[in-house]
């Protein structure tokens, strides 16, 4: 009963995304463009002639790419559950409409979650092909990377529409952007290898979800992973994301029942 | 269902609360209140704002978990059998929650997925109840730039898609101009003809009057009074009213000259005075005995809005 309740949901959300898809998938396809363009080939170039030892031995934009692909797939995430969220709940108000119905508060989470791995799963198909373009595939290992991919932004999603919900302001948005999202966009390995930071600050890299994340969808795409790791990853991700929905079931029903 | 379900006072007995509170923090919303719905009655909470309706409903309506005391409603319990109360309400909230990005169809159209309807019954409940609320002919028109009360009638037929046995409308007709509560009141006439029970909150004594078979007056979590329109007039006020206006500066003199005419009861407002009588006319001759002339004279019934003054010391609408 549970999962068809969320799945109402679900497909109100599908219903409200048939008017503004072709968009949205705009985006998709020049994001990945843009990024892979810019820093992939121009400035791969200059990193490619300085000697790509220290990148493991590949060129930058086969370095780069599956890092992107990752830390592109938090960005969605974030962005799916933080907007999307408070408006159902504060502006648009039809969070309440469906909570008037049969569905309980967590199935309105669940199905605004299975929403958000949809628009994941559509965005990383959709970022592969822009690498497959760009010739930023060596091994195909890499399919194995979108669900990877999804994963990493579920791990974001989860957690940050948990506690969207319990907001009054989108004011509290721009902090996280500005002091989550970016910074781990910049430090957790997607542009270079966390080695390159400091000793002392390397052990906060590790714990950041984004890194496990860039690091598997990474050694998969070079097709150098191994079983051990892949199963750290997938297990850190895979139990942050549980966690948050555990803790989002109980700050969606005191918002929405109260 | 639980196995352990009583039947409080009859089997049509829809809903039944007894002692129900609400609080939020200290405050205390619902403070011990008494009622029991009956099927195809239309019930209703008259009570200015504050004074628990929209918390009331918001218990009946099972997204708002009681307090304390006894709800029982289809003969469940909210809290436990939350989603299949639900499935068999109605809501009309107080708030328009309508996707206004989508077009009126597709309101209703996700509504009907809400409860689990297949697709057919779906598409022919929802020609009907546009029908119904006579807004077929923007069907397939976006919700945004309708008006107020077309906002509020296709509200109303998105509460009816799953063919409810309770209807629940908190304010249905608030903020809306007097024409479109006309078409409101006219719809919600019509479904209380079709027998659908109604439960409604307002602090519109008219409201109540035209639409409602029984209501209770609530008052700072309370009920003050409870009975059918006519029996809480005929029991809490007098059959005519005199209402008199002076000039600003005798205002005040008047009122105590009046005090001892022969009247039931009086009421100093700010702006008039209301004198309860059983014959305005000769209630007025002898005003004008005592040497008074009121700048204007105005005889008329007893309404809801007496009964509540008389209640609460206090005025429903301001």
């Amino acid at each position: 009963m549970t999962w068809s309740f969320a799945v109402r949901e679900f497909r109100y959300w599908l219903t409200n995304y048939r008017r503004t898809w072709r968009g949205s998938i705009y985006t998709s396809f020049l994001s990945p463009v843009l990024y892979l363009g810019a820093m992939g080939l121009g400035l791969g170039k200059l990193v490619d002639a300085h000697g790509t030892a220290r990148l493991g031995g590949v060129g930058y934009l086969a370095f780069l790419a599956p890092g992107l692909l990752a830390a592109a797939a938090m960005q969605s995430g974030i962005e799916e559950s933080t907007y999307p969220v408070l408006g159902s709940v504060k502006w648009r108000r039809t969070y309440y409409a469906a909570a008037a119905s049969p569905l309980r508060p967590a199935d309105i989470f669940h199905g605004h979650l299975l929403f958000t791995i949809m628009r994941l799963a559509m965005n990383s198909a959709i970022f592969l092909l822009v690498m497959a373009a760009f010739g930023a595939i060596t091994s195909p290992w890499v399919l194995a990377a979108v669900p990877v991919a999804v994963l990493t932004g579920l791990a974001f999603a989860a957690p940050v529409e948990a506690w969207a919900i319990t907001v009054s302001k989108d004011t509290s948005f721009a902090l996280v952007f500005r002091f989550g999202m970016i910074p781990l966009f910049l430090f957790s390995g997607t542009f270079f290898p966390v080695t390159q930071l400091p000793v002392w600050i390397r052990p906060l890299a590790y714990v950041t979800p984004l890194w496990h994340g860039v690091a598997l969808c990474r050694s998969l795409s070079l097709g150098t992973a191994t079983l051990g790791g892949a199963l750290v990853h997938v297990g850190y991700l895979t139990a942050l994301a549980a966690v948050s929905i555990v803790v989002g079931n109980r700050t969606y029903r005191r918002r929405l029942c109260v | 269902m639980t196995g352990s379900v009583t039947e409080v006072s009859g089997p049509d007995v829809l809903i039944h609360a007894s002692g129900l509170t609400k609080s939020f923090g200290g405050a205390m919303a619902v403070a011990g209140i008494d009622f029991d719905l009956r099927r195809g009655e239309a019930f209703g909470f008259l009570g200015p704002n504050g004074a628990g309706k929209s918390s009331t409903m918001r218990m009946i309506g099972c997204v708002s978990p009681p307090s304390g005391g006894e709800l029982t409603i289809l003969g469940m319990d909210p809290v436990a059998d939350g989603p299949a109360i639900r499935a068999r309400l109605g809501v009309v909230p107080q708030e328009d929650t309508l996707d206004v990005e989508l077009t009126v169809r597709e309101n209703l159209i996700i509504y009907g997925r809400y409860f689990g309807l297949p697709r057919p019954v779906i598409a022919e409940r929802t020609a009907r109840l546009l029908e119904f609320v006579q807004l077929s002919d923007r069907a397939d028109d976006q919700v945004e730039p309708l008006s107020g009360g077309m906002k509020r009638r296709l509200t109303i037929a998105r509460s009816l898609i799953n063919e409810p046995e309770i209807l629940l409308l908190d304010e249905p007709t608030t903020g809306l101009d007097p024409q479109a509560r006309h078409a409101v009141w006219d719809r919600l006439y019509r479904l209380k003809q079709q027998g659908v029970t109604l439960v409604l909150t307002t602090h519109y004594m008219d409201e109540a009057e035209q639409l409602c078979d029984r209501l209770v007056v609530m008052d700072r979590g309370k009920i003050a009074a409870e009975g059918s329109p006519r029996e809480l007039i005929e029991r809490y006020s007098t059959p005519e009213v005199l209402e008199l206006r002076f000039n600003p500066a005798e205002h005040e003199q008047a009122s105590e000259k009046i005090a001892g005419a022969p009247a039931e009861r009086l009421e100093v407002l700010a702006d008039r005075i209301l004198v309860y009588t059983r014959n305005g006319d000769t209630a007025l001759a002898a005003v004008r005995e005592l040497g008074l002339e009121p700048l204007t004279s105005l005889v008329r019934r007893s309404t809801m809005e007496d009964v509540f003054l008389r209640l609460t010391g206090r005025q429903l609408e301001d």
